[in-house]
């Protein structure tokens, strides 16, 4: 493990660009643990503030401090976006995994029904969720259901990777050695299709996020809970750029694009890495 | 010719399905809501006037039937299922008496245009792009091409819309970012029209592809730089035939049939984006129409447009995967 991590950071310009960024945000993500104010209180700071040896990031018009604002609002969203990749590997593993190695018509049947998730577009059925939970939909409520619909596309590289484990040797020596289905699955099978587990492991982070930002700026999300999204919410529902606050949009758009742009590179660079051609090629060999 | 109508006809029924399953989840989901229609719209209404105790009971008693709430589950679901077929999702609370299916269409055609000429520059220019970076590997232009699309592509479609609305709106306000036409502008089929919505469209398009381009390109360019490596394009240059023909009809064609089956699988995707666009454009489309519903619980509205949308993103994956047999013959032969 620690030899492929130091072997892509020697020799992946791209995957140590984006654990450098992606490393600093969540540094700064983690530093809300130590925050000195509750970032759901307003009106603690002078408002309006620009950025100063006191308040490093300013403070918005709602009287809270930038920087503790941000850094909750980036811990909230990065843990939502793993809650939903933690959820949505679990099952794109097990479907992929299951179709792939039993085949017939369970595979018929998974892929039918992979092939309607994939076809149902989310963002309606998110609104719609809201539409009718209003106030009783949390974060942890809309990441349970943007991990019923984040699955199907991961579940169908897992399929196609367990397809071509099935006919190896060592499937049939598990099979003969009197292994269950499960164990088969899980203890032989699922190592190798761990990478791409982390490579569409930041893609579906990527995704939820994105999908998170969306429908808190449209005021579709609990907006007292401070995220990415909601922060731009409160800055453009009090027109940030036309009373000149800037920093109260330029600021949490950057640490965005760090944060996406990280994450990217990272699932990128590890896409390469589970193809071994492309890596030999970047060795020099 | 047989083949391929066996292939239609399973992507049909494909079709049905997700229609089926995607409105049967739109059903459950406001039937599992804790929040009742009837009142909700009640609550709106006795809001903004003084109604009497008579007519706030009359009128529960008429919305109660108007949403058939009073009766059984299955009964709900067939009545429901029965509505939307004769394409009757009632009126409309936020422009009564408008039926909410009239609403839809009004905005479909913003939606639709923007979305399909979008989808189709992005498709077009990323694969091209992408195809001539994964055949001339040294070109210094289409690497720098590269870098910034990717860097471009994994931003969520709100933030560039956000970007290029701040850029044209305060920094550099040559093109209007706002509304599909001009206020002096009569609708219909005139040259000024056109030309207005043409002007107006640009922005969002923009955004649009911008955010596309990226997934296109670096997939083309993976997909080439492993078929230049194949056998028949080394013999195929040995054989002396035309760059453009070896790049155009034996490479890229080649490369374009997963792609073809990838842009099946974005378009739901790109729809949402779409939505994103349109509300931070203030354009008239379906996505500005949902969040105005939502904002104002018109409850008919929201569930037409959620419908159209779902029917609509089958819709266009199917048609999508009808063309893919064109270009890949093996699947015409299965």
């Amino acid at each position: 493990m620690f030899a492929v991590l130091r072997d892509l950071i020697r020799y992946n310009a791209e995957f140590t660009i984006g654990l450098i960024l992606v490393g600093i945000v969540a540094i700064f993500a983690a530093l809300s643990f130590f925050s000195p104010v509750d970032p759901t209180q307003i009106y603690l700071a002078i408002p309006d503030q620009p950025p100063s040896a006191q308040y490093w990031f300013g403070t918005n018009s709602r009287g809270q401090d930038m920087f503790w604002q941000l850094s909750a609002a980036f811990k909230n969203s990065l843990l939502f976006g793993i809650t939903v990749a933690v959820l949505s590997r679990i099952i794109s593993i097990a479907v992929g995994l299951a179709a792939g190695y039993l085949g017939g018509w369970v595979d018929r049947v998974l892929m039918f029904i992979n092939d309607i998730f994939v076809a149902v577009p989310i963002f309606p059925i998110l609104v719609l969720f809201y539409f009718v939970l209003r106030n009783h939909m949390d974060s942890f409520t809309m990441a349970l259901i943007m991990a019923c619909f984040g699955w199907p596309f991961d579940a169908r590289l897992i399929r196609s990777v367990a397809l071509g484990l099935k006919h190896r040797e060592f499937t049939r020596h598990a099979v003969f050695a009197g292994m269950s289905t499960r164990k088969v699955l899980l203890e032989e099978h699922l190592p190798y299709v761990m990478p791409i587990v982390f490579s569409t492991f930041m893609n579906n982070m990527l995704w939820s996020i994105g999908m998170e930002v969306t429908l808190a700026v449209l005021g579709f999300t609990n907006i007292n809970n401070p995220t990415i999204g909601t922060v731009l919410y409160w800055a453009n529902s009090h027109s940030a750029m036309v009373v000149g606050v800037w920093w109260w949009v330029v600021i949490p758009v950057i640490l965005i694009v760090i944060t996406f742009v990280g994450l990217f590179l990272l699932a990128v660079s590890m896409n390469e890495y589970i193809d071994p051609r492309s890596r030999l090629r970047r060795m020099g060999a | 010719m047989q083949g391929y109508l066996w292939f239609a006809a399973k992507r049909f029924v494909q079709l049905l399905a997700v229609i089926f399953f995607g409105v049967s989840a739109m059903f459950v989901v406001t039937y599992l809501s804790p929040i009742d229609p009837v009142e909700q719209v009640l609550g709106r209404l006795s809001a903004r006037s003084n109604l009497s105790p008579e007519a706030i009971a009359a009128t529960r008693l008429a919305l109660t039937e108007m949403f058939g709430t009073d009766q059984p589950v299955l009964t709900q679901y067939v009545n429901f299922w029965s509505r939307l077929l004769r394409g009757d999702l009632g009126a409309s609370l936020m422009a009564f008496p408008t039926p909410a299916m009239e609403l839809v269409l009004r905005a479909l055609p913003w939606t639709l245009g923007l979305l399909l000429t979008s989808t189709a520059i992005t498709f077009v220019v990323g694969n091209l792009a992408g195809g001539l970076a994964g055949y001339f590997q040294n070109s210094r232009l289409l690497k720098a091409f590269g870098i910034v699309t990717m860097g471009l592509q994994p931003i969520p479609y709100y933030i560039v819309a956000f970007i290029i609305l701040i850029v044209f709106g305060y920094l550099w306000p040559v093109l209007p970012i706002s509304g599909g036409f001009a206020m002096d502008v009569r609708p219909g089929w005139t040259l000024p029209f056109i030309l207005s919505v043409l002007q107006h469209s640009l922005l969002p398009a923009l955004s649009l592809v911008l955010v596309g381009l990226g997934g296109w390109f670096i997939g083309m360019r993976a997909l080439v730089s492993n078929i230049v490596t194949e056998d028949y394009v080394t013999y195929a240059e040995l054989a002396g035939v035309r760059r453009d023909t070896i790049v155009g009809d034996y490479v890229i064609r080649n490369a374009l049939v997963p792609q073809v089956t990838a842009l099946a699988m974005v378009i739901g995707g790109v729809f949402s984006g779409t939505v994103i666009t349109e509300q931070v454009f203030n354009y008239p489309g379906m996505g500005s129409l949902l969040v105005d519903a939502v904002n104002a619980g018109d409850y008919s509205t929201v569930l037409a447009v959620c419908t159209i949308s779902i029917a609509a993103v089958a819709l266009a994956i199917f048609i999508v995967d009808l063309l893919h047999p064109l270009l890949d013959p093996r699947v015409r032969a299965e």
